[in-house]
């Protein structure tokens, strides 16, 4: 390891998604107001900005507007604002609306826009270089550099070049250590840097444990007559049981274009479930197929999102550094909006570094962050839907959302909650039941019109994953698939995977292996949230390995 | 000697890509762009020459939009020591990027113009041999092996025969084939110096060159796709079935 070479920045932002590229943005904006000179390093393990940024997304601009306040002279990628909002229930052969005039304020899309998250990554880092940050594309940091007094000192980027057994290829390039004042962590949801600094600092220690989503996502080239620009749809019910949490999402965005997508909460108890064909199946409701008719997939992808909200949120500040984003986790589960939280949360938490800077500081805790970052717009965000998520969880989707309008109602009106503030009381991958006590689920066959298999899904998301890297699924011990999942939980991780990279496969004599197919992860994280055992570490590839999304 | 690389912009090898729902052409808009990857492997032979002593100065170029400043700064952190960017926002088709480049060399004085043997997006393998033509410079096509020797290279070319083993003089064009190297994974080091390495914009108007398109696409169309595979339990059913499939066995011994 000696051969690495070494650079010493002011500060190194692990993620050039909106948390990473907004705190970089303000922290050059608060230096050359002040005048000091700080230098700035994004690590993206993307091949370009935004190849691996999956949202929905209907994005409000509040985050924007305090960012960069011009951004529509500057043409920023928001250019289809929401029309029509419509919120609505499945039934397996029926849909119903809910009453516009019953939802709580926060449910309207009222002046937000439909737009794709990687593609504003992409704007946002051309305003960050414009700045002078140095924004660094295919360069996934693997480790965080750690001192003897336990303060972190920056990171590290991965090696290249390493054969299937970790062996020196000839193309073998060593990585390289960033060494930083602060370091900030903005590497989204289930981030596998977050997870160690979280784990080493105990940062959780007064947190519920963090919730997940996985959503699933699709672009639609669909027919004119069946498109309507700006319009939105969010959807409860069918496919899932009422137990079961989660909802799909059918975004109008422009050029004939329509996004459809759909969450799984990952508190899902039947191990035979498939997110994945959940998704596929939500494609054939008869509204869905009305929509879809006639028109052509043309992107796929998957990502899981934070739910916890408010109580999981975690301490944000650890020596040398923060979390920043979903890495934290700031999002707006009713809402599902995250994107907007993440661009305040890197702003408050680079003003707090702004200031440390400037000071001379460096390599210490900031006191207080995480009052300090979740006060004001972000509390007013999160704090009163702070329930939601719990509701839901005890009581079913249909009574959970009621008592959710209920609860914002009461907030919004008379600033009270009934329920105080709920609890998580499980992990997700403390929730599944045992196979034998759950029900099998048998998926329609894909028709390859409207719903289709995993292999032509990943397809689409372009992937160009080096196979000859070492595996960057780790397993902390081997045997526990076959020995361990597969009775109890029926190797739920071929389920809940949506790239199919996990298989059970029997030899000649019907003995179970484990297989895993590296090169189909589209670097979504589920198996690290999911997997029952937690015995699946999701560890970055080779920098620029992965997805490459556009527009997603 | 001082070779020059062009290198193309183009869309991604990665990415699956889509005709445009009017047939107009293959969808560019919001797609990832890469360098095409037979220059990249141009870059990197050219890299090794530098390495190795017979090659004292690297140039690239690359004709195309503005955004073709990352294809070039790719190719800075690969090895190159200085890049020009012709601009120009127009399809420029083979025939004009050869006039483009004859006045680039006319200026830059390379002793070696190395190309990729084709670009990926057209696979049209008409710019090298065109500026062969154009400068009257001997050239070596899908060369699998370039060695320096004094004045002149021994190349050894893919040919549909076999091999070739050619030699030229200096100066010569040359381009490569995907068994002359494998290009390296680029360093965050090596990034971080290709940002001081010198890039300088023209304009592709300002070269006096008829950059005009001779050439009309009609239109463009998706292959048909392919029937599915199918799976036979033996030897005897893969015959049977070979067979039966439009003579594939025909004029097999009986
Ligand atoms: C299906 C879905 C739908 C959504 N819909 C909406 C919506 O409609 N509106 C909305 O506002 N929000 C929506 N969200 C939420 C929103 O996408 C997130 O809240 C937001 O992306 C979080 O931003 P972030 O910067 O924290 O993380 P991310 O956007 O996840 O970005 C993290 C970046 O860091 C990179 N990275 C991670 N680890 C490393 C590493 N070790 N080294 C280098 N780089 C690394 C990643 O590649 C990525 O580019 C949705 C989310 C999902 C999954
Ligand atoms: S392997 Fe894990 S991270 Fe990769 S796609 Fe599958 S579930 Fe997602």
């Amino acid at each position: 390891m000696a051969d690495r070479e070494s650079m010493q920045v002011d500060v190194v932002v692990v993620g050039a998604g909106p948390a990473g590229l907004s705190a970089a943005i303000r922290l050059k904006q608060n230096a050359l107001k002040s005048g000091n000179d700080v230098s700035i390093v994004v690590l993206e393990k993307a091949a370009e900005i935004g190849g691996h940024i999956l949202s929905g997304a209907v994005i409000d601009p509040v985050g924007l507007n305090e960012l960069v306040p011009d951004w529509q002279q500057k043409g920023a990628p928001l250019a289809t604002q929401v029309t029509s909002d419509r919120f609505r229930y499945f039934t397996s052969s029926r849909a119903f609306d809910f009453p516009t005039p019953l939802l709580p304020k926060l449910f309207s899309n009222h002046g937000c826009y439909i737009a794709s998250l990687g593609d504003l990554c992409r704007w946002l880092g051309d305003e960050a270089e414009a700045l002078g940050v140095d924004v660094f594309p295919g360069f996934a940091a693997t480790e965080l550099l750690v001192d003897d007094m336990n303060v972190v000192k920056g990171v590290v980027t991965g090696d290249m070049g390493r054969d299937r057994n970790g062996e020196e290829t000839s193309g073998f390039t060593p990585g390289m250590e960033l060494h930083a004042r602060y370091t900030l962590i903005a590497e989204g949801a289930r981030g596998s840097l977050a997870k160690k600094a979280i784990a080493r600092y105990r940062l959780d220690r007064e947190a519920d444990p963090q919730k997940f989503g996985l959503g699933i996502k699709e672009i639609w080239q669909v027919a004119p007559e069946n498109h309507r620009e700006g319009h939105v749809e969010h959807i409860l019910g069918w496919p899932l049981d009422d137990a079961t949490g989660g909802g799909g999402f059918v975004y109008h965005a422009a050029g004939n274009q329509v996004i459809v997508g759909h969450v799984t909460h990952l508190n899902y108890t039947n191990p035979h479930l498939s997110p994945f064909d959940e998704f596929q199946r939500f494609k054939t409701h008869p509204e869905m197929r009305k929509l879809l008719e006639g028109g052509q997939r043309i992107a796929f992808g998957a990502r899981a999102m934070t739910s916890g909200g408010w109580q999981s949120v975690p301490e944000l500040a650890f020596p040398g550094g923060a979390l920043i984003g979903c890495s934290a986790g700031f999002m707006n589960l009713p809402r599902i909006k995250g994107s907007h939280t993440a661009i305040l949360s890197g702003m408050r938490t680079a003003d707090l570094f702004s200031a440390a800077l400037l000071d001379g500081r460096g390599n210490d805790v900031i006191e207080d962050a995480k009052n300090k970052v979740l006060a004001g717009a972000l509390h007013d965000e999160l704090h009163p839907v702070r329930n939601a998520k719990p509701l839901l969880s005890s009581f079913g989707t249909i009574a959970g959302t009621v008592l959710t309008g209920i609860d914002l109602w009461l907030q919004q009106l008379l600033k009270f909650s009934p329920f105080g503030t709920m609890h998580h009381k499980h992990a997700d991958n403390d929730t599944l039941h045992l196979a034998r006590n759950s029900t099998e689920i048998l998926y329609p066959k894909p028709d390859g019109v409207l719903t289709f298999d995993r292999a032509s899904s990943v397809y689409l998301a372009n992937i160009g994953h080096d196979e000859n890297q070492p595996v960057h699924l780790k397993l902390a011990d081997a045997s526990v698939p076959i020995r361990h999942n597969l009775p109890q939980y029926d190797e739920p991780a071929r389920f809940y995977c949506p790239a199919g990279v996990y298989e059970v496969v029997k030899d000649a004599s019907g003995m179970p292996s484990f297989r895993i197919n590296a090169a189909n992860c589209v670097h979504c994280k589920t198996c690290d949230i999911k997997d029952p055992a937690q015995n699946i570490t999701w560890t970055p590839p080779e920098g620029g390995s992965g997805p490459n999304y556009r527009g997603m | 000697m001082k070779i020059l690389v062009p290198v193309k912009r183009v869309v991604d090898h990665k990415v699956n890509v889509r005709v445009r729902a009017d047939g107009s052409g293959v969808e560019t808009g919001n797609v990832k762009m890469s360098m095409n990857p037979f220059d990249e492997i141009a870059v990197e032979e050219a890299v090794r020459m530098r390495e190795a002593g017979t090659c004292d100065e690297l140039v690239v170029v690359s004709i195309g939009p503005k955004q073709a400043e990352d294809t070039l700064r790719t190719a800075l952190a690969l090895g190159a020591d200085k890049a020009i960017l012709i601009e120009s926002d127009e399809r420029v088709e083979p025939l004009a990027v050869a006039k483009l480049l004859k006045e680039l060399a006319a200026r830059e004085a390379p002793d070696l113009v190395l190309l990729g043997k084709q670009a990926i997006d057209d696979d049209a393998a008409q710019t090298g041999p065109m500026l062969s033509a154009l400068l009257d410079w001997p050239i070596s096509s899908f060369a699998a092996k370039i060695e320096a020797k004094d004045d002149a290279l021994e190349v050894i070319e893919e040919a549909d025969n076999g091999r070739e083993v050619v030699t030229l003089p200096l100066p010569a064009i040359v381009t490569v084939d995907l068994q002359l190297n494998q290009p390296r994974n680029v360093s965050l080091p090596s990034v971080i110096k290709a940002k001081q390495k010198p890039l300088e914009r023209l304009a592709a108007a300002d070269f006096g060159v008829d950059l005009a398109p001779r050439l009309e696409i009609l239109a463009t169309r998706a292959p048909d796709p392919r029937p599915e595979g199918k799976r036979v339990g033996s030897v005897d059913e893969l015959l049977a079935a070979l067979r039966s499939h439009a003579g594939l066995l025909e004029g097999e011994a009986r």
